[in-house]
């Protein structure tokens, strides 16, 4: 009983976190931060999507974002005057889920035997298959409008109240990267709700079972072909809803969105927020968001208050100062920034060997 | 004496190397039955086969009187084979009580909904598959390491943890290859007890064992491999004096 009081309040301290945060970036730092906060959060969810099929399964994937941009267009095609469609939201994000959980299947079905290295190829190429579709498919049918994306989507509307115009409550205008911030936080919640409840369960065993060793999980009668087909389908229907909410937040779709650098990143926030763990995760997300932007905007005041003038362009200074604390994070904290108790201790324990 | 597994003519080959040769054999329910041979002769190859990692090049089992489909594992776990691994494969970052716990997975239903919900029958699902994983690692002799990370445990803890989630499956065959492989006296003794103890509560054993002693006492019939063939099939007093059997261990007669 006494654990279930402080499980809420635990959950009301959150709560009450995630509501006055936009409102204090805002205000002390300017709406373009809040705006970078809903990136943040669209992150998350990419990120906790990629460590169900990584983190809990194992499987390597280099084409993640393929499923971010299968949700993104599907919205973009469903909701803007491009075929004249304009189906709501509240349709068109399950489905965005549900196509992209799709995709996660029809990739996972050829690549069951693979793992490792292979696998990671495999992906990759998937990643890029897609990306390139979206580039080419605007002839001889226009279906992406190729290159130049598909504009002028319409925005996200919750109960008819469309979230890109400013909302007035209780005498505050609230501008759309706050409701924005607010659907985006609800989801990425229920995600990792999900993703926590998952885990916890005979399905998240038998993912970690496979990750740990897959012979020893099929001689246990784990049907390894449809646990990790499932592990696909979910950490890409995770993906499939982000992309659709992004492509109602950005009302703006092209195929450059959705490069290999972004697979990369999103990996990048798995692994170093602390792989498998979603607390781990979602701090990982936050960070790679965040930090780049702060380098961005930080870079060039700091040297300008340092020498009196800016000597390394901000832009290409940004990348190599990201690239050092990926670097430094990954030889003093291995397991990641925030790893589960018995993935540090496996770290600890196992120091990698010379050579190998 | 009905028979629970019968192979027929099982041959399996890995490019020039005949790794089984039309082995055939049948082993009754309720019986300990060993299998051994020097190395190489096919052992696990014939585990393997069994266990539905390897495809044989021919011949088919027959269990518990219906023909066995060993065209994927967790086929012929589902249908009552469970089996340990000569080189231990436990999930070794996972706690002693989750690794019965995964062994669990066969005989429970909970998917993606009921997890996300954990509605009543979920929770109940998860509690029972916790209560039998702990009298498991009770029944084994472990119940007092449940918490601990698989590979912190003692070779020997790991062999029977190893047992213990194979028993999950509830299976009506278990097949050990090489349990006491790595195993001090103790430990052996300790192994014996509990191989015997599955055969009083009615389960079917199959052992490969290089410990000659430890087969010789335990079981109720030897089969003897050599070369990929079958070179006998009896109970372990004339295995043991068998000329074939000494020959295929100690080589041919000095010509």
């Amino acid at each position: 009983m006494k654990a279930k009081v402080k499980a809420w309040q635990g959950v009301a301290l959150i709560a009450a976190v995630l509501a006055v945060l936009p409102f204090a970036v805002g205000l002390g730092m300017g709406n373009a931060w809040v705006r970078v906060l809903d990136f943040a959060l669209l992150y998350i969810m990419l990120a906790l999507g990629l460590n169900i099929v990584v983190g809990f399964a194992g499987l390597l994937d280099l084409g993640y974002i393929a499923f971010y941009a299968i949700g993104a267009y599907l919205y973009a095609l469903l909701s803007s005057p491009h075929f004249g469609l304009h189906w709501p939201a509240w349709a068109v994000l399950p489905l965005g889920a549900a196509v992209a959980g799709l995709f996660g299947v029809l990739l996972g079905a050829p690549t069951l035997r693979l793992r490792g290295d292979y696998l990671a190829i495999v992906t990759l190429g998937f990643g890029e298959i897609i990306r390139i579709f979206l580039n080419n498919l605007n002839s001889p049918v226009n279906i992406t409008n190729g290159p130049q994306g598909i504009a002028r989507i319409d925005p996200i509307s919750v109960f008819g109240v469309p979230l890109s115009r400013p909302l007035d409550v209780l005498g505050v205008s609230l501008p759309g990267v706050y409701l924005y911030y607010y659907l985006f936080a609800l989801v990425a919640l229920g995600i990792i709700f999900v993703t926590m409840r998952l885990e916890d369960s005979r399905i998240g065993r038998a993912w970690v079972a496979i990750r740990e060793d897959e012979i020893a999980a099929k001689a246990c009668g784990i049907n390894t072909r449809n646990v990790k087909l499932l592990a696909f389908a979910m950490g890409a229907s995770f993906g499939g809803v982000a992309g659709g909410l992004f492509a109602g937040f950005q009302e703006f779709v092209s195929p450059e969105s959705f490069s290999l650098m972004e697979s990369v990143m999103v990996l990048c926030m798995v692994v170093l927020g602390g792989m498998g763990h979603v607390p781990g995760v979602v701090l990982g997300g936050l960070l790679l968001a965040v930090l780049p932007e702060a380098l961005r905007q930080g870079a060039g005041p700091v040297q300008l208050a340092l020498f009196g003038r800016v000597l390394l362009d901000p832009e290409s200074l940004r990348i190599l100062l990201f690239g050092l604390a990926l670097i430094l994070v990954m030889q003093y904290r291995p397991a990641g920034l925030w790893p589960s108790a018995t993935r540090r201790r496996e770290f600890s324990e196992n120091p990698p060997e010379p050579g190998r | 004496m009905s028979a629970l597994l019968e192979a027929i003519g099982i041959g399996k080959r890995f490019g020039g190397v005949e790794a089984l040769k039309d082995v055939s054999l049948s082993i009754a329910q309720g019986e300990i039955y060993g299998l051994i041979g020097p190395n190489g002769a096919g052992k696990t190859t014939f585990f393997n086969v069994l266990t539905g990692l390897y495809a044989a090049d021919s011949g088919h089992f027959s269990f518990a009187g219906k023909p066995l489909d060993v065209s994927a594992p967790h086929l012929v776990a589902a249908a009552g084979i469970a089996r340990t691994f000569q080189n231990i494969r436990l999930f070794a970052n996972m706690s002693a009580l989750e690794n019965v716990m995964v062994g669990r997975h066969l005989r429970t239903r909970a998917g993606v909904i009921g997890a996300v919900l954990r509605n009543e029958a979920t929770r109940r699902e998860e509690a029972a598959i916790e209560r039998r994983a702990l009298e498991l690692l009770h029944y084994v002799g472990i119940g007092s390491r449940g918490n601990d990370l698989a590979r912190h445990l003692s070779y020997g803890d790991q062999r029977r943890l190893e047992i213990a989630r194979a028993l999950a499956t509830e299976p009506r065959l278990l097949a050990l290859d090489e349990p006491a492989a790595g195993m001090n006296g103790t430990e052996t003794g300790a192994l014996r007890q509990l191989i015997g103890g599955l055969r009083d509560d009615g389960l079917t054993v199959l052992l490969i064992e290089h410990d000659v002693k430890l087969v010789m006492g335990l079981c109720d019939r030897v089969a003897v491999l050599d070369y990929g063939e079958k070179i006998i099939e009896d109970v372990p007093a004339r295995v043991r004096r068998d000329p074939k059997v000494i020959e295929a261990y100690l080589g041919g007669a000095i010509a």
